[in-house]
C-alpha cells in the first residue's frame, strides 16, 4: 500500500494481498466491503490508515479471543490423547515428533503411537523422532489395524503413568471414505480408554482453497479441536485458515516453522496477519 | 460452494440472449466470472490476469455474440485456452544415448518425490527397463528407509549406500550411483531428493549441486495438486535454482481443482508430464490436458 490516496488502485492492493495469500474470493470480497463500509464511516483518508483497519479486520477474523490452548495434561487415572490427522504429507510427523519435543523438555512423560502402518517405514520415522526427543514408540506390524495400535499406545501409556500419548496417523485425502471411515474407528477405540483430549488437523500452509474442505470433512469424521498450520516458514501464507477457523469455529493452536525438532510455535493473530499482509 | 463457470455464466448471460451483440458491460461481467472461476480453482492471481486478458478479446469477437447460447460459447474457449497451455508441446521422457539415463526429482517438502521415484521404478521395469532408484535425501527421518522399502515394494533395485537422517553426503551419493549404474548395468538412475522450500538458498544449492554431479536427463518437479497461490513462487524459485524439464502434479486422486497446473505451465511453459493419482505404485497416468482444463473449471 505505496499510494498517498485512496483510489481504486489501493483497493486492488487490498484485494490482491488477501487472494494472494490463499484468502479466498468469498471471504476477501466480504472483508474489502466491510472496509469499504468503515473507510466511508471513519473518513479514512491513506492508505496506511486502511492497512492499519485492514490489519484490525483481519485480526478480528483471526479472532485473538478463541482458547488456543493445548490440552495434553493427563487426567486421574489416564494420560492426556492427542490424536494429529491431516492429509498426505502436511507434516504430521513431523509435528507429532516436536510436539513431544516441547512436553518432554517441560517435564512431561510421552509415548508416541505410530498408527500410519501404510506408509513405507511411517513407524521408523516416527520412532526416530521419539529416540530423539526422548519419547518410547508403540508400533505395530506394518500393514497393521492402526486402531488397534492407537488402543495399544494408550494402553501402554496408563501401564507406564505417562502424562500423554501422542497418536499419529496415516496420510489420507479426505475424499477416501474407506480410509475416512478407518479413522473414525481409530478415534473411537481409543475413546474405549477414555477421552481423546485434542485431535489436531494438520494443514499445510501452501495449501489452496481445497484446505477449507479437508477441515470440514475431518471435522465431521473426528471432531477436531485444533489446527496445525505447517511450513509457514516459506512463502506461503496459510489464508485459508482464516476461512476453516470461520466457518468451523476451530481454532489453529500451533504453526511449524521447519523440519526441525525446536520449529514449533504457538500461533499468535497479530504475526499471522502481519506475515500475511506483509510489510 | 463452487458454483461452476458455466452455472456462473449462465446468469451473467440471461438477459442477453437476443440482443445480438455484447456490450462493453457484458464482456466486463464475463471476465468478472472467469476471475472467481479461476482464483476459486487455485489457478494463481498473475496468471489469472494474463489469462483472461487473452480470452477477453476472443469473448468480445462474433463467435459469443453470434453464439445460440453466449455463456457454452465462452466456457468452451475458456477450456480451448485452457487446453493450449495445459498442452504446450507434448513430449515423453527422455532417454540418454548413452545409458544410464538419469531423471532426478525435485520439489517442495511432502509433495510426493520418494512415492514418486517408486512409481517411476514401477512401471520402467514394466516396460523392460532395469531401473535404479538413488537415496539423496539424507535429512529427512527414515527417508532412505522409505525408499528402499518403496523399491523393495517396486521390485527394483536401490542404492543407499548413507543412512541418512543428518548423515552423508547427498552429492557423493549421487555421484556414486552413476558409476554404480554403469558398472551394475543398470539403464536408468532416478534420484530422490530432500524435499526443500523455494526461499531456502542452501538446500536449493545442493539440488543444483546434485545435478551437476549427475547430469540428469530430466529434471522432474514434482508439486502437489492441492497448492494454492503459492504455486507460482516455488515454481519460480526451483525453476531458477536447479531447474527443471518437467513437472509431475501429484494427490490429484483428491477433490482439489488443481489450478496450481496452470500457473506452473504458464508462467515456466514446461510440459505437465504425469500425474500422480493414488499412494499405491500403480497410481500413476500420462497427463491429459484436457481432464485438467475440465476438473479445473468444475465440469
Ligand atoms: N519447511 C517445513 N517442512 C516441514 C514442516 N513440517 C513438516 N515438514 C516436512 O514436510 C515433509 C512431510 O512431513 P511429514 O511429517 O512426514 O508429513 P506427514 O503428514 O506425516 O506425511 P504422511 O504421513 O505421509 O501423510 C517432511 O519433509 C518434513 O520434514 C514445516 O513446518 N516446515
Ligand atoms: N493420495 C495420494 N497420496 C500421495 C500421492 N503421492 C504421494 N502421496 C502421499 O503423500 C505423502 C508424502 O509423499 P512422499 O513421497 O513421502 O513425499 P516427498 O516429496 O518424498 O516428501 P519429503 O521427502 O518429505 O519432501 C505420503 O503419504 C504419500 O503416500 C498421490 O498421488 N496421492
Ligand atoms: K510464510
Ligand atoms: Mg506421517
Ligand atoms: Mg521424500
Amino acid at each position: 500500500l505505496s499510494r498517498e490516496r485512496l483510489d481504486e488502485d489501493t483497493w486492488e492492493e487490498v484485494e490482491d494481498t488477501l487472494i494472494t495469500a490463499d484468502v479466498g474470493v468469498a471471504p476477501t470480497q466480504e472483508l474489502v466491503e466491510r472496509l469499504r463500509t468503515r473507510v466511508r464511516v471513519l473518513g479514512t483518508r491513506t492508505p496506511e490508515e486502511l492497512r492499519a483497519l485492514l490489519r484490525e479486520e483481519l485480526v478480528a477474523l483471526v479472532d485473538p479471543t478463541l482458547d488456543r490452548t493445548l490440552h495434553t495434561d493427563s487426567h486421574e487415572e489416564s494420560p492426556g490423547v492427542v490424536l494429529v490427522v491431516g492429509v498426505n504429507g502436511t507434516g504430521k510427523t513431523t509435528t507429532t515428533g516436536k510436539l513431544a519435543r516441547v512436553l518432554v523438555a517441560d517435564g512431561h512423560s510421552v509415548v508416541l503411537g505410530a498408527a500410519d502402518t501404510f506408509r513405507a517405514a511411517a513407524a521408523d520415522q516416527l520412532q526416530t523422532w521419539g529416540e530423539r526427543v526422548g519419547a518410547r514408540t508403540v508400533r505395530g506390524p506394518e500393514g497393521g489395524d492402526p486402531a488397534s495400535i492407537a488402543f495399544d499406545a494408550v494402553k501402554e501409556g496408563i501401564a507406564q503413568g505417562a502424562d500423554t500419548v501422542l497418536i499419529d496417523t496415516a496420510g489420507r485425502l479426505h475424499t477416501k471414505t474407506g480410509l475416512m471411515d478407518e479413522l473414525g474407528k481409530v478415534k473411537r477405540v481409543v475413546e474405549k480408554h477414555g477421552p481423546v483430549d485434542e485431535v489436531l488437523l494438520v494443514l499445510d500452509a501452501t495449501t489452496g482453497q481445497n484446505g477449507l474442505v479437508q477441515a470440514r470433512v475431518f471435522a465431521e469424521v473426528v471432531d477436531i479441536t485444533g489446527i496445525v498450520l505447517t511450513k509457514l516458514d516459506g512463502t506461503a501464507k496459510g489464508g485459508i485458515v482464516v476461512a476453516v477457523q470461520r466457518e468451523l469455529g476451530v481454532p489453529v493452536k500451533l504453526i511449524g516453522l521447519g523440519e526441525g525438532a525446536d520449529d514449533l510455535a504457538p500461533f499468535e493473530p497479530g504475526a499471522f496477519v502481519d506475515a500475511l499482509i506483509g510489510d | 460452494m463452487f458454483d461452476t463457470l458455466s452455472d456462473r455464466l449462465a446468469d451473467t448471460f440471461k438477459n442477453l440472449r437476443g440482443k445480438g451483440r455484447l456490450t462493453e458491460a457484458d464482456v466486463d461481467a464475463t471476465a468478472r466470472e472467469i476471475r472467481i472461476a479461476l482464483l476459486e480453482a487455485d489457478v494463481a492471481l498473475p496468471v489469472v490476469r494474463a489469462f483472461i486478458a487473452n480470452v477477453k478479446e476472443r469473448a468480445l469477437g462474433a463467435e459469443v455474440s453470434k453464439a445460440l447460447n453466449p455463456a457454452q460459447q465462452v466456457v468452451k474457449i475458456v477450456d480451448q485456452e485452457l487446453v493450449q497451455i495445459l498442452g504446450g508441446e507434448t513430449r515423453r521422457l527422455r532417454f540418454a544415448k548413452q545409458p544410464p539415463t538419469v531423471i532426478m526429482l525435485a520439489g517442495l517438502q511432502g509433495a510426493g518425490k520418494t512415492t514418486l521415484a517408486g512409481k517411476l521404478g514401477h512401471w520402467l521395469k514394466k516396460q523392460g527397463h532395469t531401473p535404479l532408484l538413488v537415496a539423496c535425501d539424507l535429512q529427512r527421518p527414515n527417508a532412505v528407509n522409505q525408499l528402499s522399502v518403496v523399491a523393495e515394494r517396486a521390485g527394483v533395485a536401490v542404492f543407499a549406500p548413507e543412512p541418512g537422517n543428518g548423515v552423508g553426503d547427498p552429492v557423493k551419493v549421487a555421484k556414486d550411483s552413476i558409476e554404480y549404474a554403469s558398472t551394475q548395468q543398470y539403464d536408468i538412475v532416478v534420484v530422490d531428493t530432500a524435499g526443500r522450500l523455494g526461499i531456502d538458498q542452501e538446500m536449493m544449492q545442493q539440488a543444483a549441486d546434485i545435478r551437476d554431479a549427475v547430469h540428469p536427463d530430466e529434471i522432474l518437479f514434482v508439486v502437489d495438486a492441492m497448492i494454492g497461490q503459492d504455486a507460482v513462487n516455488t515454481a519460480e524459485a526451483f525453476r531458477d535454482g536447479v531447474g527443471f524439464d518437467g513437472v509431475v502434479l501429484s494427490k490429484l486422486d483428491g477433490d482439489a481443482r488443481g489450478g496450481a497446473a496452470l500457473s506452473i505451465a504458464h508462467v515456466t511453459g514446461k510440459q505437465i508430464m504425469f500425474a500422480s493419482n493414488g499412494e499405491k505404485l500403480d497410481d500413476f497416468d500420462a497427463f491429459h490436458p484436457d481432464r485438467m482444463a475440465s476438473r479445473i473449471l468444475g465440469m
